[in-house]
């Protein structure tokens, strides 16, 4: 076999009957290259859907949740409804001590403030923070550093912006570290700036001390925001349920509630995200399968066409002494060459709208796409289905002709 | 050199079955020339593509070259054909996309013969029917006759012991099929065993021995003096 795959003649004979049967040849490489092409675009596209989800969740601790506040909708003990409802620095005492599996319980004030810089003024939405809360929300830092235990023990006047607030206040490429920005009361020197991630809720622009936000809002005990990790062994539906059952009982709500008390279980979205990725993955694997078998049908059809005249011509070189063997093992290379070829051509071709999509529509913050590519692996698959389906593409014929008697091939019109 | 007895075949139509063969015997020597002959549908074709091992009897002995043709791999059959037979066919069935001389050396090929050896070979054979200068030309490119003889150079090629021929001028005028029987003639002349289907009589008088089928069965079997091909053209 090696040898014959060496030989001059082999290809002649592959070259010959590939280049005189021209429309045949080229409708059954625009079907392979087609379906390759989509398959690789299709892959690589989904991948760079997958790579911009693992980016930008890759901060976050997913078992993790959010609680916030909000006013009652149900009477109960005395209250009427839309009672609101204030969280404060007890309650995370009491979540630390009394439920199982939470690992962390880092509060924030939520602040509202007008900052400005020169002549330039903006309103801005910002937290309170304790250092912690990089650990199980890492933002990703422009320049300079985040909030730390000392901002917060001295109660320092700094602020941490985000990339957003940066583009409003200051000059494009100016170094704001050790800048002043301007509030209402004080001023606050600017030590870091983060990529704002928007992650459902308000947008983010500012990080301040939570002491500080306490201090200069007199918010006393409040907490506006807790966010909570769970152990990784323990399930964070679960403590999810009882700090809102535990909440519940400190603030009188009534258990069947559900406005009281809001927030997001990260690990939820975070499931639902992976959901959607595996189910988006398996679209891609199904479309692109689809395609592959359709191009396959399509390729059948030709064949069809085709393969009456190459089953007189099988039975003629049957006739003058070509053993089954000799006649597949030919067929065979002449589809796998050219399958092989044009899918070759079309995991290039699919390279390349890869490459494309990647300048049109991966680049930015808000692209949905990050480096959209396909592993080696999946090529490496690509060139497996590409020569399998060529051995078929050449084997049906090839078998068909071989199988009946010469004289029943020959006298095909 | 070949061999039958008591040959036959049916084919099935639907739920009944066609018997075309009954009972066919028949002997060939060395170096004769034999036409077969009968009414449209007596026969002749499957009788000839059992002998060219393209078809297989139902029932019967068939010995070609004291050797038991009986079921055959299909891997034997191709040898056998590739080494013992030529075929001639009324369609020519030369291979559309590949040139006279491509077409001459495909037996040889089969062979295993080198390139350079075969296209040597394949144009000697050219020469002898006359296509030395058609020999880089298509089927579609050469006429009726041209084609023939194509056919003719390509059933020589490997040296067969024994030609068989299908109505080999059933699709040609007078003239060249008078041209071709010359060749078939010069063939067996040369020692070639031959065996044609024709419905001509003047075809059929220029082999030397008729054998006339009916009813699938051989109802004449005559030696015949040969009408030579060269005086008529
Ligand atoms: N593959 C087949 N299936 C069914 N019937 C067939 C098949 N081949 C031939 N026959 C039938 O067998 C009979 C003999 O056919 P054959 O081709 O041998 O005749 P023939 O003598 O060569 O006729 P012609 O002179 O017309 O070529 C015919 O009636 C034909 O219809
Ligand atoms: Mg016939």
């Amino acid at each position: 076999m090696v040898k014959f795959l060496l030989e001059k003649d082999t290809w002649q004979e592959v070259i010959d009957s590939l280049s005189k049967n021209k429309l045949r040849s080229i409708l059954t490489m625009v079907g392979v290259w087609w379906g390759i092409l989509l398959l690789i675009a299709l892959l690589g596209s989904a991948k760079g859907i997958e790579n911009n989800f693992n980016a930008r969740f890759k901060n976050y601790a997913t078992n993790s949740l959010f609680i916030f506040s909000g006013r009652t909708s149900i009477p109960f003990k005395g209250y009427q409804e839309g009672r609101r409802i204030k969280l404060n620095l007890n309650d995370v005492e009491r979540i630390k001590e009394n439920i199982s599996g939470v690992e962390y319980v880092v509060p924030s004030i939520q602040v509202q403030m007008t900052l400005s810089r020169n002549t330039l003024t903006s309103n801005f939405t910002g937290r309170g923070e304790f250092p912690l809360l990089d650990i199980l929300a890492k933002k990703d830092l422009v320049w300079g550093r985040n909030i730390n235990q000392q901002d917060v023990d001295e109660q320092k006047k700094v602020i941490v912006i985000s990339d957003d607030f940066y583009k409003q206040l200051f000059e494009k490429g100016e170094n704001p570290i050790g800048k002043m920005v301007k509030s209402e009361k004080v001023s606050f020197k600017v030590i870091g700036v983060f990529e704002a991630v928007n992650f459902g809720g308000p947008q983010i622009d500012f990080d301040i001390p939570f002491t500080t936000a306490q201090q200069l809002y007199n918010r006393g005990n409040d907490v506006d925001l807790m966010m909570i990790t769970g152990n990784p062994s323990f399930e964070i539906n679960q403590i999810d349920a009882d700090i809102k059952l535990l909440l519940k009982n400190i603030h009188g709500i009534h258990p069947d509630d559900n406005r009281a008390l809001n927030g997001f279980n990260l690990g939820d979205r975070f499931e639902q995200l992976t959901g959607f990725l595996i189910g988006m993955q398996f679209l891609t694997w199904f479309v692109g399968i689809a395609t592959l078998i359709a191009g396959v049908f399509a390729i059948g059809g030709i064949l069809l066409i085709s393969v009456k005249e190459r089953t007189k011509e099988i039975g003629v070189r049957r006739a003058l002494g070509a053993t089954p063997y000799l006649i597949k093992r030919q067929i065979i290379v002449e589809s796998v060459s050219i399958s092989l070829i044009s899918g070759v051509l079309g995991i290039i071709s699919g390279g390349l709208i890869l490459m494309l999509v990647n300048k049109l529509a991966a680049q930015g913050e808000d692209a949905f796409m990050r480096n959209p590519s396909v592993s080696n692996g999946m090529v490496l698959l690509a060139l497996i289905i590409i020569t399998v389906l060529g051995t078929l593409i050449g084997l049906i014929p090839a078998t068909k002709a071989t199988n009946v008697k010469p004289i029943d091939a020959l006298r095909e019109e | 050199m070949l061999e039958i007895k008591e040959l036959h075949k049916s084919y099935p139509i639907g739920d009944s079955s066609l018997h075309v063969l009954k009972g066919i015997n028949l002997s060939v020597k060395q170096g004769e020339m034999v036409a077969i002959m009968g009414s449209s549908g007596s026969g002749k074709s499957t009788l000839l593509n059992i002998i060219g091992m393209l078809d297989q009897a139902d029932s019967g002995e068939y010995i070609l070259d004291g050797l038991l043709i009986k079921n055959l791999t299909e891997k034997k059959a191709a040898l056998y054909r590739n080494k013992f037979l030529g075929f001639i066919f009324q369609s020519f069935n030369l291979i559309n996309y590949k040139n006279a001389l491509e077409n001459v050396a495909l037996p040889l090929y089969y062979q295993g013969m080198k390139r350079k050896d075969r296209q040597e070979l394949a144009m000697f054979h050219l020469e002898k029917v006359g296509l030395v200068d058609w020999a880089h030309h298509l089927p579609k490119e050469l006429s009726g006759g041209q084609n023939q003889r194509v056919a003719i150079a390509r059933a020589l090629a490997a040296n067969p012991k024994l030609l068989l021929a299908d109505e080999p001028t059933g699709a040609l005028d007078m003239n060249t099929s008078y041209e071709i029987m010359e060749f078939i003639q010069q063939l067996n002349d040369e020692g070639k065993t031959i065996l044609m289907v024709t419905h001509e009589d003047d075809i059929a008088h220029m082999c030397k021995r008729i054998v006339r089928l009916r009813d699938g069965v051989i109802m004449e079997d005559s030696k015949i003096d040969q009408v030579r091909a060269k005086k008529n053209v």
